[in-house]
This record gives C-alpha cells, structure tokens and sequence, in this order.
C-alpha cells in the first residue's frame, strides 16, 4: 500500500474503528478511545501536506497531492476514489481538529452516555472527511448521506426540551435536499457513464449544455439546504438551538461547509455551464441570505438561535464568493468557510458553556459576564470580534473579498450585490455588539451569580480556535497558497454567459 | 527597522492581553515599552534619513495581489512621532490615572494595540493593511470606552463610537475595493499612479467612498455623534483617540491619498460643505456644554472640520500642520481634564472653580493648551489656525466659517478657562491637589510642543510658519471672543457665560438634536425593519416548512383513515376495481 493510500483511507478508516470502539468500551474509556481516535485522524491528516506530490493542473485537470483508486461495486460506478488537494486540504484538517476538540471537551464534560455521542461524532466525521475527499460521484453522495442520521441522533438524543422536532426537520429537510442529489448523480452517470470527478471536471463537454442546466439545478438546491442558502435555511435555527454543545460546533463548524465544498467541486466542477448560468440567481439569493440573517439576528433573544442565524449571514458570504465564479471568490469562499468553521465553532463553544452556567440562553436573563467571568468575556469578545469580520482575523479575508470578487465581476449586478454585501457587514457588527453588550457588559444577572470563570479544560478546547483564528488572519496565505492551483484550474475556460 | 517600530506596540499588547489581569506593574512596563521603543525608532528614523517604499507579498487572490507595504515619507515619521509621543504620555499618565484600577493589564495592552493599529496606517503602503490597521483602532476604541464598569453609559457609547465608524467603513471598504480593482493592484503607488487613467465617475465614486470612511473616523457632519459620547472612556483614553490616533487617521489618509480625492472637484466640493458645517457645529455644541471633556470633544470635532476644509481647499501641508498641532495641544488638554476631573471628582464645570490656586502645575500647562487651542501667539495653534485660515481665501463661504468658528473657538475656552480654574470654589467637598508625578509629567512634556512648535517652525523658517499682515484679522477675532466670555463671566458674578445664551443653550449642549435625528432616520428604521424581516423569516419561509411537513402528515393520517374502510365500502371498492379491470383488459386487448 502506498503512502497516500494509507494516508487517505486511514483518515477514514481511524475514526471508523474508533466509533465502534467507543460503542464496545462503556463509561468514560469509550470516551477516552474515542479521543485517541481522533486524535489519531489529525496526526493523519497533517502528513497529507507534506508528504503531497505537487502536481500543477493542466487546464481544468486535477492536482490532486495523494489520490487511490479501488474497484468497488463496478455495476453502481462506484469506485473507492479518494483524493485530497487544496481546495479539500484545510477542510479535511479542520475537520478532524474540531472532532478531536469535541471528543476531548466530551471526556472532560461527562455528559450521560458520552461514549455513544463521541462514536456518534466519530461516525460523522467519516462521513464528513469522505464528502471531502470523495472524487467518485456515487461515493460522494454516499458519504454526504453517512452524516445525516448520526447527526439527527445527535440533537435527538442530547438536545435540548424541543430536540426531537428540530432532530426530524433537520433529517426530513436535509434528506429532501439529499434526494434532489441522487437524482442528479444518477443523471450525470447515466449521461456521461462515469462517476469519476476528476475527469467529469476535467471534461465538461461530457455533459450537452442543457443537461448540464438542469443538473446544475438539482445539484444547487441540494447543497444550498445544506450550506443553507436563503430560503432553504429554516432547518438551521432549530437544530442549533436545540443541539448540545458538540453537535452544534460540528454542525456549524463542518458540516455546514459540505454545501458549499460541494457547490465548488461538483457543481462548479461537473456542471460549469449550469453554474454560469445560475450564478446571478445564487448571488442575489446570498446576498438576500446576508442581509436577512443579519436584520433576523438583531432581533434574536436567545444566544444560540443568535448565532445560528449569524451562520447564515456569514454562508451567505461564502455563496457570494462562489456565485462570482472567478478566482477571487473561490478563493475568498474557501478561505471564508474555513474562518467561519473556527469562529463559530468557538462561538457555539461559549455559547455552550454561557448555557450550562446560567441555565438560560436569553439575553434579557444574561448580563455582566465581565464582572467575575473576564476570560470567559474575553474569548467571547474575540470570537464576536473575529465573526464580525475583523481585518486581523481570519473572518475578514473571505468576506472583503467575496466583495472584491463582486465589484471584479462588474456591471450593474454584481456591483449592487457588492454594495448590499458591504452593507451587510455593517448590519453583522450590529447585532454581535448587540449581543457582547447583552451578555458581558452591564450589571451581573442573577443567573451568573456564583458561575464559574472558564475552566482548564475548556481553555484548552478553545485556544486552538483563538490561536488559529488569529493565525489566519495574519497569514493568510496558509490557505490561499495551498487552494491557488487548485482555484486556477476550476475557473479556466469559465463560461460566462 | 518599520516592522519593529509598528509591531512592538502590536506584540506588546497582544502578550499584555494574556497575562494575568491584575499584574500591573508588568502590565504597565509592557505598555510603555512599546510605545517607547516605537518613539526611539521614529526618532532615528528621521535622523538618518530613511525613506522609500518596502513591499513584500503577503497573500494572493487569484491575480490579485495584496501586499505587506512601508511607505515612508517625512509626513509618516512625523505623524508616526505624534503617535509615539502622545502613546508614550498615556501610558505613563495612565499609571496615575487609573491607580486603583482591577484590570491594568487589558487596558494597557489594548492601548498598546490602538498604538500599533495606528502605525499600520500611518506606515501602510498598501490599502488592504491599511484597512487593517483602520479597523482595529475602531476595535480598540470600542474595547477602551467601554472599559469603565461603573459608568452605566459606557457599553451604549462604546457601541455606538464602533458602529457609527462603521457605517462609514462601508464606504471605505468599497472605496478601496473599487481602487484596487480598477487598478488592478492594492499599493497606494500604484493605485494613485493609476488614478489619472480612471474615469472620471469612477475617481468621484470612490473619492466619496473614501469620505465616508473618513467622515466615520474623522467625526465629521453627519457621522461625528460618537465622539462627545466617547467621553464614557477614561480620559487618558479620550486624549489618545482625540490627539495621535482614531480621529487623525481620517485626515491623514486623505492626505496620502490625496491625488484621488484631488482628481475628483465633486469630491472636494463634498469635503468643503462637510468641513464647513463640522467646524462651526462642533463650536456650536462646545458652547454650552457643561461636562469638561464634553466641551473639549466638541472642540476637536471643530478643529477636525478646520483639517478637513483645509484639505477641501488642496491645502495638504497646512492640514497636516493643523493635525500634529492640534495632536500636542488636544493631549494636553485632554490630560489636564483628566488631573482637574481626577482632583475634584466629577467631569462637570459647574462643580468646578477657582482651582487656580491647588493646582498651579496644571493651571499654567492648561493655559497653554488653550492658548493654543484659541490660536493665540505664540502658541503652536496660533501659526497652524493660520495656515488653514489662509489657504481658504479662495472659498469665501469656508472662509468665513472658519473665521466664525476662530472666535467661537475663543469664547468657549475662555469660558472654560474661567469657569474652571477662577472665581470661588462652588463645591465646597472639593479639596483640589495636584496629581502624582505620573500624571505630572506628561503634561509638562506636552506643554512644550503645544507652545513651542510654532516658534520652533518660525525659526526653522517653515514655510507655513510666518508672520504678516493677514494673521490680523483672525486674531482679532480670537480676542473678540476671550472678551466677550470674559465679559459674560463678570456680569453673572463668576457664573456660567453660557447664561445668555438662555434656552438655547441645552439644546447646543446637546449637539444640536442631531442625536434624535439619527435615531429616527437609522436606528429606528433598522430596527423595525429587523423585526419585520423576522416575522416574515419567522412566520413566512419557516412558516411554509413547516406547512407543508403537517399538511403531509394531515394527507397521510386522512388516506390511513379512509383505508380503514368498512365492510360494504370495502366490498364496493373491489367490485369497482374488478370492473375496471375487466373492462380495461377487454378494451386494450
């Protein structure tokens, strides 16, 4: 076995047996297993880069840094087609550090039945991670299936008092997307005969360009659920109020971004013609989502829902960059997705721990955080700051370029969309002040009486998200470099209508 | 060499935020650190005559790069030493001030990183850091006006001073956005070399983008209404957003920028109407006001509107003049309320009086502060008025606004002068003493630059440093207003000379009603709209899902139902279906 198979099916593989492990092994060693496991999935995923073959794409091939490619079921066109380049690299490492965080925060948590939500998050992750790296379309729509039910699972059985409504809206909503998506893998296969995305990318004349229309159509719909795009996003609100801590840090933190990952290696990829010609309608639609997300946001009375709803501003953002379709948009969609995986992971974080100390997560019962909490404030105060959009930070650079890729694409559009969007951002800053007023300024509430300031452990959990929050948004190119070629190879020969 | 100089106070802050809160000595020690190694650069930076531009790569964006840039000119290092200088005095003043404070640290090292922010965008040679460096001020100031726990109005104004920045800054941000598209590249050279092949309505549109940003940052009409509200801040804090950083980054970057904003006649007419109406609202407004700092914040949204109607009128040097002029001398002030607050316990005049003679060291340095403030000779305000004064002739309405305010500008800091420092004590629980050495010695430092810098550039043989006929005029209007308040001082017995201005006076106090105004036009509006968009999010699209999930689980509950048929409509239904299918099978056989 090569080295870059190993690497590639051990990511999955890791977490796999992890999560049959932590379901044998009862009590906190099925956590701690857990724990390893995911552990083991990050000291997998880093050698992924420096181990890579660099490979420059010619046209709109693929450079992919490792890449295996077993038969699997030849009847389906499932092959078991695994690859990794730049465009998936820091989506991969996110992934597996946000679930090595969680399973961690899990172990220290104690929360009932710990094992079987750390196998749960574990099986996620494998669903996530082989979205990700999956370049057979049929074993791409499998994967971005494995998620749905362990997280459903996840709200249903840990949630809070309305979880098992917000569990089945979330898996009703999620799976009607998934169906449109069968839909249009199987039209793909059975128009081109192959299931290979690299070479479906690499040849887009494959599909005649009405086909590519419609296809485009279906597969927009199906990840504009998941990333969600205005309207499809009502599913969000509920399933990350109701969430526990964990599940909202993945939900938001990863797997919102198999949505837009997808809309960029699938849809753009597979389908260009469609993208172009549907870009206008996406552009408007994230821009809609930014602004109505943000004026919704303003009127939230609850943390979590607040933040929910934020994740749809901030997406919005992300979908803009991707509705460009040219390079700086990709470029700022990635980097985007990435930032907002770090800062409203770390947002759910505190919002989590601000929940377990009150008991309440209404701003009118908050208050005061300040007084004997400081770091708890002060990380809090950081990550509004970063989701703000802070230059500094890494949310910054996704969200002024989506507006540079706007006003570059020109003409009237484009440029009203760009003006909206900067609008937008002003709106974001509004309603996160909001919020650190509501819950750090001001008199202590009664509710944070006698509350603990943040513990060791959960300094822990977050200071890789601070650091790295931080990290980004210094040296950007940490991201940008890696997803360059990559972005090159996806816009070359753009249509544009 | 520039790298340390901007990234010591950065570096400092940054560690100064992770030590633990109540250590203040290291606290302290980082914090003045920083500034002062910033100062020293600054200072062998000028000596040794470095200047040019150093770019490296920092991030790509397809074929659009953003790079790290140092522009160094004469004008950065002068304004870069104005920034150490005034950090450096904070800090240090600041160890006074804030003695009995629980969380020295933070605020130390928020300082730190306001000072760092500054340097970016005082050094920037690129746009995109340049709105780094932009932003993050607009951060620090929110962090640092908020910091006073026992102030229940600090949260309010530290949020509103960031968001209204903030509304400019989507300006700014589509400003620079529009300039470097259109040039193709984010470095101020280049953009401006590109300037003269852009269109005319490209120029104009992003000149005016600009401004907004700039009216945020600069408190200019009609986004200047955080800046009498960030008094909530402590006041060494006040004097360093009012002196060497915030509010002197707008005026300094239209003045690096300023070929674009030449480039654009629109844009310059803009400028002028809004410097106009800034300058005399905010004399206006200082009128009356009877909270000390108030007073002084007005007057810097005044002196800020002469800086920008200096530039209006292409006046680049005079503006920059006024600025580092303003910067010695609004520290000053600043930090002698701050002594005068510090011993009497309270901002507001009215509880003030015949302090004269407890506090000689900060009577004399607040003198010369609003000496200079006045414009009076031979204090460093008196050359650098002039110099903007003058460049306005061409402009008759700006000209005599700007002579208006010069004696407005007279009245009310005479009346603050007198209502301050003479007459009798009105609070008899006040015993005044000076402050501690801390305190003690930045003011003497100040006081040196806010007195001497004139004469200093006189002698240097600046050119917009110089004597003549001209100066007659405004500095007679200058004592025409010292006259007057003394005049109103002495006919209300030692009481306020604001008395005649009678019912008026409340409502200058309060900014003119322009408060309401925004509260109607923006907020409000915002907010309504907030909650209507909620509604129909709410109600609506989630409304809709959640329709169409309870009609499908009505359709299926009724279907089950209607197949729990009894016997005789069981019997029928097949009947029926036999029938169909018999005849179905006969007719398409």
């Amino acid at each position: 076995m090569t080295t870059s198979a190993f690497l590639l099916v051990g990511v999955l593989v890791a977490p796999l047996l992890g999560a049959v492990a932590a379901l044998l092994l009862r009590g906190r060693a099925g956590t701690i297993t857990a724990t390893v496991a995911a552990a083991l999935t990050v000291l997998l995923a880093v050698p992924m880069f420096f181990s890579r073959g660099v490979v420059k794409p010619v046209g709109r091939g693929s450079g992919l840094w490792h890449e295996v490619d077993w038969t699997w079921v030849p009847a389906l066109e499932l092959r078991l087609n695994l690859g990794v380049d730049g465009i998936s690299y820091p989506l991969v490492v996110l992934t597996a550090l946000l679930t090595l965080l969680c399973c961690g925060y899990l172990v220290w948590q104690r929360p009932e039945r710990a094992n079987q939500l750390a196998a749960l998050l574990l099986v996620i992750e494998v669903g996530i991670l082989g979205t990700f790296l999956a370049f057979n379309l049929v074993l791409f729509f499998l994967a971005f299936e494995v998620v749905l039910l362990p997280m459903a699972a996840v709200i249903a059985g840990w949630g809070g008092p309305a979880r098992r409504a917000a569990a089945l809206k979330f898996a009703l909503y999620t799976l009607a997307g998934s169906v449109l998506l069968l839909v249009a893998v199987v039209a793909v296969v059975t128009q081109t005969g192959t299931a290979d995305i690299g070479r479906l990318t690499a040849e887009p004349g494959l599909l005649s360009h009405d086909a590519q229309l419609w296809i485009f159509g279906l597969f927009a719909i199906a990840f504009a659920v998941k990333s969600p795009l205005w309207p499809l996003h009502t599913w969000l609100p509920d399933a990350h109020t109701e969430a526990p801590t964990v599940g909202s840090v993945i939900l938001a933190g990863v797997l919102l971004k198999m949505g837009t990952y997808g809309l960029i290696r699938v849809g753009v990829g597979v389908t260009p013609e469609g993208a172009a010609a549907f870009a206008p309608a996406l552009g408007v639609l994230a821009v809609a989502a930014i602004l109505i997300g943000s004026l919704v946001c303003l009127s939230q009375i609850e943390v979590k829902r607040l933040i929910a709803y934020s994740s749809v501003g901030h997406m919005g953002f992300v979908l803009l960059g991707i509705a460009t379709l040219n390079e700086i948009g990709l470029q700022a969609a990635l980097i985007g997705n990435i930032a907002h995986g770090l800062l409203t992971g770390l947002l759910f974080f505190l919002a989590g721990a601000i929940k377990d100390r009150a008991h309440t997560g209404l701003l009118a019962d908050l208050g005061g955080l300040r007084e004997r909490q400081p770091w708890l404030a002060g990380v809090l105060g950081f990550a509004a700051l970063g989701s703000l959009g802070l230059p500094g930070l890494a949310g910054f650079w996704g969200e002024a370029f989506a507006v540079v890729a706007s006003v570059q694409r020109g003409g009237t559009l484009w440029t009203v969309l760009a003006v909206l969007a900067a609008i937008g951002g002003a709106l974001t800053a509004a309603y996160l002040l909001r919020l650190l007023r509501r819950v750090s300024h001001g008199p202590q509430a009664a509710t944070l009486a006698g509350a603990p300031e943040a513990r060791v452990p959960e300094l822990v959990a977050w200071s890789p998200l601070v650091a790295l929050a931080l990290l980004l948004g210094v040296m950007p190119m940490l991201v940008l470099g890696m997803s360059a070629d990559a972005v090159a190879a996806l816009t070359t020969g753009a249509v544009t209508p | 060499m520039i790298a340390t100089l901007v990234l010591a106070p950065l570096v400092c802050g940054l560690v100064g935020l992770l030590l633990p809160m109540r250590n203040r000595p290291l606290g302290a020690a980082l914090g003045i650190a920083g500034a002062a190694v910033s100062l020293v650069l600054t200072v062998l930076l000028l000596a040794d005559g470095t200047r040019g531009e150093f770019s490296t790569t920092w991030a790509r964006f397809g074929d659009l790069g953003v790079t790290l840039t140092a522009l160094v000119d004469t004008r950065a290092l002068l304004m870069s030493l104005a920034v150490a200088v005034v950090a450096l005095c904070v800090q240090v003043y600041s160890v006074g001030y804030l003695a009995g404070d629980g969380r020295y640290g933070p605020y130390a090292a928020q300082i730190s990183i306001f000072t760092g922010a500054m340097l970016t965008v005082v050094f920037s040679g690129d746009l995109i850091s340049l709105l780094i460096g932009w932003e993050v001020m607009g951060a620090c100031s929110y962090l640092l006006i908020a910091h006073d726990r026992t102030l229940p109005e600090a949260p309010a104004a530290a949020v509103k001073a960031f968001l209204v920045t903030r509304v400019g800054d989507i300006g700014f941000l589509l400003g620079i956005v529009l300039l470097g598209v259109t040039a193709g590249s984010f470095r101020i050279t280049e953009v401006l070399a590109a300037v003269p092949s852009m269109s005319g309505t490209t120029v104009t549109a992003a000149a005016l983008l600009l401004l907004a940003g700039v009216a945020g940052k600069s408190a200019q009409f009609p986004l200047h209404t955080w800046l009498p509200d960030a008094m909530a801040g402590p006041t060494p804090i006040s004097a360093l957003i009012h002196a060497a950083t915030m509010v002197a980054a707008g005026v300094y970057v239209v003045a690096r920028l300023f070929p674009v904003f030449a480039a654009s006649p629109t844009a310059l007419a803009v400028m002028a109407a809004m410097a106009g109406v800034t300058l005399l609202l905010g004399a206006l407004a200082a009128t009356a006001a009877d909270d000390i700092k108030r007073v002084l914040a007005w007057s810097t949204v005044s002196q800020l509107g002469y800086m920008m109607a200096a530039l209006s009128a292409k006046a680049v040097d005079a503006a920059m003049f006024h600025l580092l002029a303003h910067a010695a001398f609004k520290a000053l002030l600043f930090l002698c309320a701050g002594s005068v607050i510090h011993a009497v316990g309270g901002n507001l005049m009215s509880r003030m009086g015949g302090l004269r003679k407890d506090m000689p060291l900060t009577f004399w340095t607040m003198t010369i502060g609003l000496g200079a403030l006045i414009g009076l000779p031979p204090f460093v305000g008196f050359f650098s008025k002039e110099a903007v004064v003058g460049a306005l002739h061409a402009q008759p309405a700006l000209w005599l606004a700007a002579l208006l305010g010069v004696a407005l500008t007279a009245w009310y800091s005479t009346r603050l002068w007198l209502l301050t420092f003479f007459g009798r004590p009105r609070d008899a629980s006040v015993h005044a003493h000076e402050p501690g050495w801390a305190m003690r010695a930045p003011l003497l430092l100040l006081a040196v630059p806010a007195a001497g810098l004139g004469v200093g550039a006189l002698v240097a043989d600046y050119e917009l440093a110089h004597l003549g006929v001209e100066l007659v005029l405004p500095l007679a209007l200058a004592v025409l207003g010292v006259a007057a308040a003394w005049w109103g001082w002495r006919r209300a017995d030692g009481g306020d000379p604001a008395a005649v201005l009678g019912t008026a006076g409340p409502f200058l106090a309060g900014g003119l009603g322009l408060d309401t105004v925004q509260d109607r036009l923006v907020v409000r509006p915002v907010r309504a709209l907030s909650r209507a968009v909620t509604l129909v999010d709410v109600s609506g699209v989630d409304g809709a899902v959640n329709g169409l999930g309870r009609a499908t689980t009505g359709a299926g509950a009724g279907l089950a139902a209607w197949h729990r048929a009894t016997l005789p409509r069981a019997l029928a239904g097949i009947l029926v279906g036999a029938v169909l299918v018999t005849v179905t099978a006969v007719v398409f056989a």
